[in-house]
Parts: C-alpha cells; sequence; structure tokens
C-alpha cells in the first residue's frame, strides 16, 4: 500500500507543480496554453545539466530557468506585443516540443542518477506515514512549499492582491498606478518556472533519460486542473491527487484483474477532471468570483 | 554560329544528364510514427536505415520524416515523399496501413512497403517481424529467475499483435515454471514513459519481480533497476538504462530486409512475391532469418542463459514450435489438440490468453 501511494504522489508532482505556475498566471489575466512546452524544455535543460555537471540538484535550476526562459517569449508577444494568448501559447507548445526534441538530440540513449531522497531522521520512522511524508526528494519538498507559499502570496499579501487586482480588472488596476503589463510578465516568468521545474521532476526522478515529447500531454491536464481547482491553489493538491490517484488504481486495477475494460480504466482521470468542471459550474455564482475576469483579455494602455 | 552554339548547348545537357543518369542514386523515403529519440520502435527502423546508407553509399539517397501521424497527415506525407522522387517508400507503422495504400494506388510507379499491416496492392508489399518468437524465449528466463512467480507486463493496446507475445511469453514461461503466471497491464499507449514507469511500479507493488513490456520507453526497465526487478528490452537494446535489470532485450533487426528490398528495385526484382498469404504479409521474419535478434544474455546464472539459447536455438531450428497443441486458454477451454499447430491466421485473430495469463482481455 505504501508503495502505491509514494507511487500517486511521484505522479501528481509534476502535474501539480505545471498546475500551480499556470494558476498564478492566470490570475494575473494572462491564459498560458504553452504549459505542455515548458515542461518540456524543463525536462530536457534538466536532464542535460545532470549529465554535464554530474549533480542531480543543478537539475531542478536548470529546468525552472529553462521554463522560465520560453515563458518569457510568450510575454513578451502575449502581454507586450498583445498578440491572441490563445494562439500563442499553442505556438509556444509546438516551438518548445521542437526545440526541445533539437536540444535534447544529444542526450539520446543516456541516464543518469535520480534526485537522491532526503531522509529526515526519526519522522521518517513513524508507522505509516514516516516514509511518505519525510523520506522524498528535495524537489517533492519544493513543490509543496512553494503551493503553500503561493496559496500564502495570493492571499496575504499586497503585491498578490495586486495580481489579482490585474486579473480581475486591469483597467482599474491601471487606473490606480499599477503597472499591468509588468505585474504579467511576472506571473507568467513564475508559471514558466513552475512548469519547468515540473517538467525536470520527469527525468529527475520518474524515468531518467530524455525521449522526445515525454511529458505525454501532460501540460494539458496541469491546464484542466487549474479550472478543477477553480484557481485556488490548495484545490491544485487535491485535484493533483485525485488525478494521480485515479492513474495508480486504474492500474492497480488491472494488475489485480478487476473485470472492468481497461479503456474504461484509462478514461477515468479525464472523466473526473470533467466531472469536477460540470461540479464547479454547478455550484453557480460564488465560484465564479473565482474565476479572474480579465483572462485572456489583451491589455492596451491606451484605451 | 547560333546553331552550333545550340548544338553545343545540347550536347553538353545531353552529356551531363547522361553523367548523372548513370549515377543517379535510389532515393528510398522512410515515414516514423515518433522520432528516433524514443528508444524503441522508431529508433530500431532508424538503425535499420543507417545500415541501409551504409551499405550503399552514394548509391542510395534516403530520406526520413518523423513524427507523423497516423491518419490524414501521413497521407499527405507520404504522397509528398511519392512526388519528391523516392522510388521506394517505407512506412512504419500499422496506422499508415490505409494511407499507404491510398497513395499506392496514385502512384503506380513507386513501390510502397508496409511495416506490420496486411493490405497489399501490385507495388505495396508488407513486412513484419515475428517479435513473439523472442517472447518465448523471455518467458523461458523468467520462469526460471522468478521468486515470487508473479510476472508482471505491460502490453500496449490488446490488439492481437500484443496478445500474441503475451500468449508466447506464457507458453515459454510455463516451459520451465508452471506455477508462475503473468498479470497484463495495459497502457493503451505506445509510449509514455511517466506512465510506462507508474504501471511497472504498481507490477512491482503487487509483487512481480520479472517485468516485461509491449511499450516502446526504457521507462519500464530504470524502475526495474531502481527496485531490484528484472526485466526485458522492447525493439533495441536497452542495456545503458538497465545494466543490472536487463535480462536481455528482443531487438527489431531492420536493416537486412530493408537492404535486400532495396536491392531487388535496383536490380529489377521488386515485386510484393507470392509469399504466404497470411495476414502479416509478404515477409514475417523472425529468429531463423535475423530479423529478431537477442541481445547478450545477462544479470542471470549459466544454466538460465543455456536454456535461454536452447530456447532460441529450438525456434531457429524449428524444433521448438511455440503454438503447438495441446492447447488451452486461460479458462481451460482447448483451443487446438495434440499434434495441431496453430497457422499465422489463428495468430492473428487470437483474442484469449492462453494458460498462465491471469484475467481477461478488455473490450
Amino acid at each position: 500500500m505504501t508503495a502505491l501511494i509514494l507511487t500517486v504522489l511521484a505522479t501528481s508532482i509534476p502535474l501539480l507543480l505545471a498546475a500551480n505556475g499556470e494558476l498564478i498566471a492566470e490570475r494575473s489575466g494572462v491564459l498560458n496554453l504553452g504549459v505542455e512546452g515548458m515542461m518540456l524544455m524543463g525536462a530536457v535543460a534538466a536532464l542535460g545539466m545532470v549529465l554535464y555537471t554530474g549533480n542531480p540538484y543543478t537539475g531542478i535550476i536548470a529546468g525552472a530557468l529553462a521554463g522560465m526562459a520560453v515563458s518569457l517569449i510568450f510575454a513578451f508577444f502575449a502581454v507586450t506585443l498583445l498578440t491572441n494568448q490563445v494562439a500563442t501559447g499553442l505556438a509556444l507548445t509546438i516551438f518548445a516540443t521542437g526545440f526541445s526534441g533539437l536540444a535534447g538530440a544529444p542526450l539520446v540513449g543516456k541516464t543518469s542518477e535520480s534526485l537522491p531522497r532526503i531522509i529526515i531522521p526519526f519522522l521518517s520512522d513513524l508507522p505509516g506515514v514516516g516514509e511518505i511524508l519525510f523520506a522524498q526528494d528535495l524537489l517533492f519538498y519544493l513543490a509543496f512549499l512553494i503551493i503553500a507559499g503561493t496559496s500564502w502570496f495570493l492571499r496575504k499579501t499586497r503585491s498578490g492582491m495586486i495580481l489579482r487586482a490585474v486579473g480581475d480588472n486591469h483597467d482599474s488596476a491601471h487606473a490606480l498606478g499599477y503597472s499591468v503589463a509588468r505585474v504579467r510578465w511576472m506571473a507568467v516568468a513564475f508559471g514558466g518556472l513552475c512548469a519547468g521545474m515540473g517538467g525536470a521532476y520527469i527525468p529527475l526522478v520518474l524515468t531518467p533519460h530524455w525521449s522526445e515529447g515525454m511529458t505525454a500531454g501532460r501540460g494539458w491536464i496541469a491546464l484542466a486542473l487549474v479550472v478543477f481547482a477553480s484557481w485556488m491553489p490548495s484545490r491544485v493538491i487535491i485535484g493533483a491527487l485525485i488525478f494521480g490517484g485515479i492513474t495508480i488504481m486504474q492500474l492497480a486495477g488491472q494488475a489485480r484483474g478487476w473485470a472492468i475494460p481497461s479503456q474504461v480504466l484509462s478514461m477515468l482521470p479525464y472523466l473526473a477532471t470533467i466531472i469536477a468542471l460540470v461540479l464547479i459550474s454547478m455550484r453557480g455564482r460564488s465560484s465564479y468570483l473565482t474565476v479572474p475576469a480579465c483572462i485572456g483579455k489583451p491589455f492596451h494602455p491606451g484605451s | 554560329m547560333f546553331r552550333k552554339l545550340i548544338a553545343l548547348t545540347a550536347g553538353i545537357i545531353a552529356m551531363l544528364t547522361a553523367a548523372t543518369a548513370s549515377a543517379e542514386p535510389t532515393k528510398v523515403g522512410f515515414v516514423y510514427l515518433t522520432t528516433p529519440g524514443d528508444h524503441g520502435w522508431t529508433y530500431a527502423h532508424e538503425l535499420g536505415r543507417q545500415m541501409v546508407e551504409k551499405h550503399f553509399g552514394n548509391n542510395v539517397v534516403t530520406t526520413y520524416v518523423e513524427n507523423v501521424p497516423e491518419g490524414p497527415d501521413a497521407t499527405r506525407v507520404i504522397r509528398e515523399l511519392a512526388q519528391q522522387g523516392n522510388e521506394i517508400i517505407f512506412t512504419t507503422s500499422f496506422g499508415y496501413m490505409d494511407p499507404t495504400l491510398k497513395v499506392a494506388k496514385e502512384f503506380p510507379n513507386v513501390k510502397f512497403e508496409h511495416m506490420t499491416g496486411y493490405k497489399r496492392t501490385p507495388n505495396m508489399a508488407t513486412g513484419n517481424i515475428r517479435f513473439y518468437e523472442g517472447r518465448y524465449v523471455q518467458g523461458v528466463v523468467a520462469g526460471m529467475m522468478t521468486k515470487s512467480n508473479k510476472i508482471g507486463y505491460i502490453g500496449a493496446y490488446p490488439i492481437s499483435e500484443v496478445i500474441m507475445g503475451i500468449n508466447a511469453f506464457a507458453q515459454g514461461l510455463r516451459s520451465t515454471n508452471p506455477d508462475a503466471s503473468i498479470s497484463v497491464i495495459w497502457a493503451n499507449t505506445w509510449y509514455d514513459p511517466v506512465k510506462e514507469a507508474d504501471a511497472a511500479k504498481v507490477h512491482i507493488a503487487e509483487g512481480a519481480d520479472i517485468l516485461a513490456q509491449h511499450t516502446d520507453s526504457p521507462a519500464m526497465l530504470q524502475i526495474a533497476q531502481k527496485n531490484g526487478a528484472l526485466g526485458f528490452g522492447q525493439s533495441t537494446n536497452m542495456e545503458a538504462f538497465a545494466p543490472d535489470a536487463q535480462l536481455f532485450a528482443s531487438i527489431n533487426n531492420w536493416g537486412p530486409y530493408y537492404i535486400e528490398r532495396i536491392e531487388a528495385l535496383r536490380n529489377g526484382s521488386w515485386s510484393t512475391g507470392d509469399g504466404p498469404d497470411h495476414w502479416a504479409g509478404n515477409t514475417w521474419g523472425g529468429l531463423a532469418s535475423d530479423m529478431l535478434v537477442l541481445s547478450e544474455f545477462k544479470n542471470m546464472p549459466a544454466d538460465v542463459a543455456a536454456a535461454a539459447r536452447d530456447a532460441m536455438e529450438g525456434i531457429r531450428s524449428g524444433k521448438i514450435k511455440i503454438f503447438a497443441g495441446p492447447l488451452k486458454d486461460n479458462t481451460g477451454k482447448e483451443v487446438i489438440g495434440a499434434g495441431e499447430e496453430l497457422d499465422d491466421g489463428a495468430l492473428w485473430g487470437m483474442n484469449y490468453y492462453l494458460q498462465g495469463v491471469n484475467g481477461k482481455i478488455p473490450g
């Protein structure tokens, strides 16, 4: 059982990080559909760096920076040049998929050390939860710290309120003297940073090698998770765990010979996402409060 | 003066074209499903293409297009390769069958070879490998190496090619260890390293100590390596990813086949052949024709390696018949009786598990 829970957690981390980053971008009013691309860049940079330096920790930094670097391309077009965000995000994914393949070509066929587990003395010996909570890799702890930090930032800090104001009503925020473009640049960059780390988790921990397109659509699931979480960081954790849990449950069900068609089981995580979306929209008005009103809308400072 | 000039020019042009015509290399096109960076299926085809280049040198020019989705996009890509003057085009995934057929009818002077399909026309041949032969040997080794008697198998899609592989594995497994059994997890994808890794972790958590896969990435072996389990590489040698975990890999050796077919095209003897009229088309080679090659047997005691070698040689010589009767499916129903053997058509119609495999085929 512990092994299965550990697998669920590991599967959830890339989703968790990527969704948390996208959440911040969306709260600032920017819809960046390039998450898959940023994750791929994070993955290729992370493995490349680890193979170059021999130190798995450098992979975390490289992955985060690579994700951020491509997100800045997006910010330049979508925030500064005011291009269509949906089209720009899709283009970013297509570009980053190709570019990561090119950059990753020399890494093909190589494997590296995984991120070491950090075993916290005494706590990790606790029965049941010890191994699950206190014997994980650094990026695992970091992911939960980042989400807690994001939640605190959005709710308790002045900067967080400015970010939300920009996302909810960019005209008012602008009238109050806040730079909409600057806030959005930073939010997009943070999104890229998180997505890059999420992508980095795949070659650093899950399967230590590079292969093209190895994120296999997890960026898109992260996008759905943001909606699932109704733009609340704490709910991103729940969503990612549900998704990871169902994914692993369907695999375990097959191994145990449950008489459910595997195609149905494979469908479950996506079905859960759709059901969650329906439930959220059924709850009516209250949930609309968290939808950033200016999401996807370019801001023209002159108008 | 003018006439002279024209005559001279024409002469030069004629000479040039003659010169180039005699040294005109054969143009060969390849269509790949993913990129060679997948380490698995497509990489094996890419190694084959590289063997072609090496073998023919300047006499052949190869072109490949990677990441071609199965469906309308494939039709477009194949047509473009035909228009570019490729004389023979290899399309390397099952889903390219109908697109290849469509373009083959449009370009009767171009030759087409579709891998793993069964539809043919006078200018479209098909080729496949008896992958299941390697899986029988895997089963033999797994039966001797397992301590828990639980084998974890990761299937791609529940189609006959994958099912015949599982069944061949089960036949090998039961030949050395009748108590062991196989659990199958269907990934419903050919390629998703994270999901493959998850499936491997789940198998290990459920007690499996030997893993086998019909998906393309080395993720499963990496998980085996991390957790002290053992497993088999797929399509290419994946030893680099799991030096202590890979027992051996079944390697798809497309190169000699490609070379033979291009040779036939160049000397005018290319045909779709009058080969056996089975589902897999006109070429379906295995261990005996070296289209399937097993990597070195490692991480196993000498007696297991010897048994593996015997099984391999037995299949090569025809002494071991993998699907010879009496055969029972895993519900105990007789498939065929003693003295009979499943023919190729029956293999391609397999929609049941043989004894030794747990559970039911989904769908």
